[in-house]
């Protein structure tokens, strides 16, 4: 029987569907989540974590968050993720420059905007980092930028 | 007999307003349109952060687990944080609201201190003597979840600091363009809730799951102190862009109408005006006639 997997970030849905195993990236390591596993709840680090089903796996990156495990489903809240596949390079690249040019600046320190760009800068080497290990060779990392 | 002057002034005037009203019924019906389109990529977040928070809630002993989760013994006073418009024009959006909350509250039996998020509603609570310990106004046409932390930073406070015992959210939840219906939600401490979707549907080791408590990792003060203090206060957010939502489909819906009752009356106006105009001409053919007719039976 396989467990119901929900990626939910802030702003949308990410993911919705069934899963024979979900590995995590928790605080305190990977885990691997099956089916009728018991309740768990955990943060969850900047990291990719992994949805396989059927001998599919998807690839998501996740910026933090927590993971509320049911034995019937596993639920991810976090700031912000997105299916490797749907990465956009072009724009990560663009943000890793933008957020290392603002705090080249040398901004006073724990404004929000510092902390944003700080996050910001985190997120996009992640994404940047999840393209280069897990989009296939099919795939390839610059297909945006033809389109 | 009403002067044709006068009507005409009159039929010119309320053209005027309606000109007005569907201009403001076209804002109204772009405002909603976007409203909507937040809402709907917030609502799952929202959904899901108020599910693990009910979770957590069931849990066995819940009232050891964290300050928020706690249920006091004794209960000496309750907040409510009212979420209403800035503006006017919307209808009965912002009377119901308030209309609704009083009544909510009326047989409360315990001092209420109330915030109010919105001016319509700060003035109409102030204007009921209600004691209204602070106001957030002016919020911005789309707030992000930083405009408005720290409504929620406020409620926890008011908790924490034993001020009050209880927190209540009473906003307008959007349902549709045309459908918005009060409601009021306990915030702090969470509602214990029996008999969830999950029971039913995962019939034969439900109980037994129920019963079970959480593994946390890091450790459970960690993880309950990030996560129940952010996913009150998104609670506080997710309410307040429902309540935004409903208040621009209440003034497109209010907006409406009175370009309908506007347009109504100028034809009836019209009619009238019509009517004036030939009965003056009438009156005029008949002195000409009755003069005529003296004339000639003079001759």
């Amino acid at each position: 029987m396989p467990i119901r997997c929900e990626i939910v970030s802030q702003d949308r849905m990410v993911f919705e569907g069934e899963a024979d195993i979900v590995i995590l990236p928790g605080s305190e390591g990977e885990m691997g989540i099956l089916p009728n596993h018991a309740p768990l709840l955990s943060t969850l680090n900047y990291g990719v974590m992994k949805v396989r089903f059927q001998g599919q796996e998807q690839y998501f990156t996740v910026a933090g968050g927590v993971v509320d495990v049911q034995p019937d489903r596993v639920v991810v809240l976090t700031d912000a993720a997105e299916n490797v596949d749907e990465i956009d390079v072009r724009r990560a690249e663009e943000a890793i420059r933008r957020a290392e040019e603002y705090l080249k600046a040398g901004p006073p320190p724990d404004t929000d905007e510092y902390l944003a760009m700080e996050a910001a800068l985190k997120r996009s080497h992640l994404r940047l980092e999840a393209v280069k290990r897990y989009r296939g060779p099919s795939m390839p990392s610059y297909r945006r930028e033809e389109s | 007999m009403p002067n044709t002057r006068e009507v005409r002034l009159r039929i010119r005037s309320i053209k005027n307003i309606s000109q007005v009203t569907r201009a403001l019924q076209a804002v109204s019906t772009s405002k909603v349109r976007k409203s909507m389109a937040t809402l709907m990529q917030t609502r799952p977040y929202a959904t899901k952060a108020w599910q693990v928070l009910t979770n957590i809630a069931n849990q066995p002993g819940r009232d050891n687990l964290h300050p928020l989760l706690t249920q006091r013994k004794t209960i000496s006073a309750g907040l409510v944080i009212v979420i209403t418009g800035d503006r006017g024009l919307a209808g009965a959006y912002n009377t119901n609201i308030i209309r609704f909350a009083l009544q909510q509250f009326s047989k409360y039996p315990y001092p209420i201190r109330y915030v109010a998020v919105g001016r319509k509603g700060r003035d109409l609570l102030i204007r009921s003597r209600k004691n209204v310990i602070a106001e957030f106004s002016n919020l911005p046409a789309a707030p992000t979840y930083t405009d408005v932390s720290a409504i929620g930073k406020l409620a926890i406070e008011e908790f924490l600091t034993q001020r009050v015992d209880e927190v209540f959210l009473v906003y307008t939840d959007f349902v549709s363009m045309v459908r918005q219906i009060p409601t009021v939600r306990k915030i702090l401490p969470l509602e214990y809730q029996r008999g969830e979707e999950r029971v039913e549907t995962f019939d034969a080791n439900a109980r037994h799951h129920i019963e079970a408590t959480y593994i946390y990792e890091p450790d459970m003060d960690t993880i309950l102190d990030r996560i129940v203090p952010r996913f009150t206060s998104l609670q506080v957010y997710q309410a307040i862009l429902e309540a935004q939502a409903s208040e621009h489909a209440a003034r497109m819906v209010a907006m409406k109408n009175a370009t309908d009752a506007a347009t109504e009356l100028a034809a009836s106006l019209q009619l009238e005006y019509n009517k004036a105009r030939q009965q003056v001409i009438t009156n005029e053919m008949l002195d000409i006639a009755g003069g005529a007719e003296a004339l000639s039976s003079q001759g």
